[in-house]
C-alpha cells in the first residue's frame, strides 16, 4: 500500500542571500489537516521558509510540492489559488481600506457576491471586529490589525494556513482567543504556526519543528521538545534567561 | 444602514444635475465659449484617463499623450477613409487600447519597476512624436489619408450623426457629444470602481504583495487598468481632433503630458472628479492668462503647481472634502442626509 500523498513536502530546500544561508537543505513534510508549530531563535530561517512556500522567494535549490504539484518558484497568486494562505510576520493588510473591504477582497475571489457577503459577516464576527467593520485598517491597533490579517486569510478558505507570529502584540485575552480560533480552524484545515510565545505553543501544539541556523534541529511531540537538552540550549534556555 | 442608499441617491441627483448643465449651457453662452468648453471636455477625458490609472492603479504614466495622439491620428485616418465618424471613433478607442496592451504586457510582465514605467512611456511618446513628424511627403499616406508630417492633417471631417454621414454635427451638437462623452466616461469609471475588478485594482495599488497572496495577479490587474486608461485617452484624442478638425504631431507633446499630471495633482489624485475639475480650472486660467501680455502663462502654471504641492498636496477635491467633513463633525446635530451631502461635495466621487 502506498502511503497517502502528504499535503506539503519540501525536499533539500535551501535559500541563500549572498553569503548568508538562511535556510540550509531542509526536508519538511506535513499531512492533510495537520497542525504544526515552528519554533527557533531569531534569524533561524522560519520566515524565509514561509516566503518560499508562498512564492515570495524562489528557493536557491530544492523542491516544494503541494498535494503533489511543484510550487517552488511559482508566483504568489498561483500558489494562493492552489490553497495556501499566509499571515506574514510584519502586518500585511490594506491599510487604506476599511476592515470589511479587506475581508471582502479575500472572500470574493472564490465566491459569488451573495456567498461573499455571508462569509464576510461570519468572519467579522469570528475576529470580533463587526463593530469596527467600516474603520480604516490603518487606524486600528496593532493587535486588531493582526486580527484583520487572520480574517483575510480565513476568508480565502485555504487548505493550508501559515501564521507567522500570530500572537505578537496581542493581549493575553486576544492570545487565548487566537489559540481557540486556531484549534477551530484545524478541524478542517492544516496549519503551520510560527511563534515565540511558548505558553501559546503549549495551548495549540501537538508536533513541533525546531529551526536553528537554517536547519531543522529536531521534530517531535511538544513534551519531548520541551525536555530536549539541545533545544533548551539554543532556544528555550535563552528565552528563560532573557 | 441608511448610508449606502443616500450615497447612491446623491450620485443620481448629481448625475442629473450634470446632464442638466450639459443641456442648458448652449442657451447661456456664446459659440466661442461653447467651443472652449468643448475643448476643455475633450481634455478632461484625457485627464480622467490619467486620474484613473494613476489614482486607482498606482501607475504614473508620462505617456498618456501617446494614447491620446494615437487616438487622434486613428480617428483622422479612419474618418478620411471610411467617410463616416462613428466607426472611426471606435477605432480611435480600440487602437490605443491594443497598443497599451502591447506596451503594458512588456512593462508589467517583464517585472520592470515602476520608475522605468515612467521612462518607457516617456520614450514611447517621444518616438511616436518623431515618427509621425517624419511622415511629410506624399509617400506617407494610409488609404485616402496623407499623414503630412510636422504639418499635420488639415480639414479632418468632424463627427456626423451616427449612421448618417451627410449630417455633420454643428458646434452645439459637438458640445453635446463631447460633454456627453465626458459624463459617460465618468459614470462608467464610477461603476467600474464599484465592480470587483475596480476594487481589486485599488487593492493592488494599496498593497501589491497582499493582493497576490490573496490569489490576485497584480500584473494582470495593472495591465487591465493600463489598457482601459489607453482606451479613454484614445477617445479623448478623437474628441480633440473633432474639436479642431485638425491633427498634428504636437498632439504627442511632452508638455501636454506634463500638463495632465498637473491637472490631476491640482484636482486631487485618487478621485475621479478631481482631474476633471483640475483640467477645467487650469485650462480656463490658462486661456485667461493667454489673452493678456503681462505675464507668461507657463510661469503662471508653474506657480499654481508649486502652490498646490506645498499648500494643498492632496489637491483641491480631497481638501474640500476634508474641510466639509470637519464642519459636519463640528455640528453633530445635523441630520444624516446633510452629513452625506457634505462628505460628497462634488460628484459622489469615491
Ligand atoms: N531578503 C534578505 N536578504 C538578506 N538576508 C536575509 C533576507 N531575509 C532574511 N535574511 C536573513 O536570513 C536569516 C533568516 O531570517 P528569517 O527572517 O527567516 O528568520 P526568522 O526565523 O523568521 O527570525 P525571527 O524569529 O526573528 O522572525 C537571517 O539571518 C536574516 O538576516
Ligand atoms: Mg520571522
Amino acid at each position: 500500500m502506498t502511503p497517502p500523498l502528504p499535503l506539503l513536502e519540501a525536499r533539500n530546500l535551501t535559500m541563500r542571500f549572498g553569503g548568508v544561508v538562511a535556510v540550509n537543505n531542509i526536508d519538511f513534510t506535513l499531512r492533510e489537516v495537520e497542525l504544526r508549530c515552528l519554533i527557533g531563535p531569531n534569524g533561524a530561517g522560519k520566515s524565509t521558509f514561509f516566503k518560499m512556500l508562498t512564492g515570495q522567494l524562489t528557493p536557491s535549490t530544492g523542491t516544494i510540492a503541494f498535494r503533489g504539484t511543484p510550487i517552488a518558484g511559482s508566483a504568489s497568486h498561483e500558489i494562493a489559488r492552489l490553497g495556501i494562505g499566509i499571515k506574514t510576520q510584519v502586518p500585511n493588510v490594506f491599510n487604506g481600506l476599511p476592515v470589511r473591504e479587506n475581508i471582502w477582497l479575500a472572500a470574493r475571489r472564490r465566491n459569488t457576491p451573495d456567498q461573499t457577503k455571508r462569509l464576510v459577516d461570519e468572519i467579522l464576527e469570528k475576529i470580533a471586529l463587526t463593530h469596527r467593520a467600516d474603520a480604516l485598517v490603518g487606524q486600528l491597533s496593532h493587535g486588531q490589525r493582526q486580527w484583520v490579517e487572520i480574517g483575510t486569510v480565513l476568508a480565502g478558505e485555504p487548505d493550508l494556513i501559515l501564521l507567522d507570529e500570530p500572537a505578537a502584540g496581542m493581549t493575553d485575552d486576544e492570545t487565548a482567543r487566537t489559540a481557540e480560533i486556531i484549534r477551530d480552524i484545524n478541524r478542517t484545515r492544516a496549519l503551520i504556526v510560527v511563534e515565540h510565545d511558548m505558553q501559546f505553543i503549549k495551548m495549540i501544539a501537538k508536533t513541533v519543528t525546531v529551526f536553528h541556523q537554517g536547519q531543522i534541529l529536531m521534530e517531535d511531540k511538544i513534551d519531548a521538545v520541551m525536555r530536549d537538552e539541545r533545544v533548551r540550549d539554543v532556544y528555550l534556555g535563552k528565552k528563560v534567561a532573557a | 444602514m441608511i448610508h449606502v442608499p443616500v450615497r447612491t441617491w446623491m450620485s443620481v441627483v448629481l448625475l442629473a444635475a450634470a446632464i442638466a448643465v450639459l443641456i442648458a449651457i448652449p442657451d447661456f453662452v456664446e459659440t466661442f465659449t461653447l467651443m472652449q468648453f468643448t475643448l476643455f471636455s475633450a481634455m478632461a477625458v484625457l485627464a480622467l484617463s490619467l486620474g484613473f490609472i494613476w489614482g486607482y492603479g498606482g501607475i504614473l504614466s508620462f505617456g498618456q499623450t501617446a494614447f491620446f495622439g494615437l487616438g487622434g491620428y486613428a480617428y483622422a485616418v479612419s474618418v478620411l477613409n471610411l467617410g463616416e465618424s462613428t466607426e472611426a471613433i471606435a477605432i480611435a478607442i480600440a487602437l490605443p487600447a491594443v497598443f497599451a496592451a502591447f506596451l503594458g504586457y512588456f512593462v508589467f510582465y517583464g517585472r520592470i519597476s515602476d520608475v522605468y514605467l515612467g521612462v518607457i512611456t516617456l520614450t514611447v511618446t517621444l518616438i511616436l512624436f518623431n515618427v509621425v513628424n517624419a511622415t511629410a511627403g506624399d509617400e506617407y499616406r494610409i488609404g485616402n489619408a496623407a499623414l503630412g508630417g510636422f504639418n499635420g492633417m488639415p480639414s479632418v471631417p468632424t463627427f456626423n450623426l451616427p449612421g448618417n454621414p451627410s449630417i455633420v454635427l454643428d458646434p452645439t451638437q459637438g458640445w453635446y457629444a463631447t460633454g456627453g462623452a465626458l459624463i459617460v466616461v465618468y459614470v462608467l469609471l464610477r461603476l467600474l470602481l464599484r465592480s470587483r475588478f475596480g476594487r481589486v485594482a485599488i487593492a493592488v495599488r494599496e498593497n501589491e504583495t497582499r493582493a497576490s497572496l490573496l490569489g490576485y495577479d497584480p500584473r494582470l490587474i495593472k495591465l487591465g487598468v493600463f489598457v482601459i486608461g489607453g482606451a479613454i485617452a484614445g477617445l479623448g484624442g478623437a474628441l480633440y481632433v473633432n474639436w479642431g478638425a485638425f491633427v498634428s504631431p504636437t498632439i504627442f507633446a511632452l508638455s501636454l503630458s506634463a500638463e495632465i499630471i498637473i491637472w490631476v495633482t491640482v484636482g486631487g489624485l485618487g478621485t475621479l472628479i478631481g482631474p476633471v475639475v483640475g483640467c477645467f480650472l487650469i485650462q480656463y486660467l490658462d486661456s485667461q492668462i493667454g489673452t493678456q501680455q503681462t505675464f507668461n502663462s507657463n510661469l503662471a502654471l508653474g506657480a499654481i503647481l508649486i502652490v498646490f504641492v506645498l499648500l494643498l498636496p492632496q489637491g483641491l477635491i480631497p481638501t474640500i472634502r476634508t474641510i466639509a467633513s470637519r464642519l459636519v463633525r463640528l455640528r453633530p446635530a445635523s441630520g444624516n442626509a446633510t452629513e452625506s451631502a457634505a462628505k460628497q461635495p462634488v460628484g459622489a466621487a469615491r
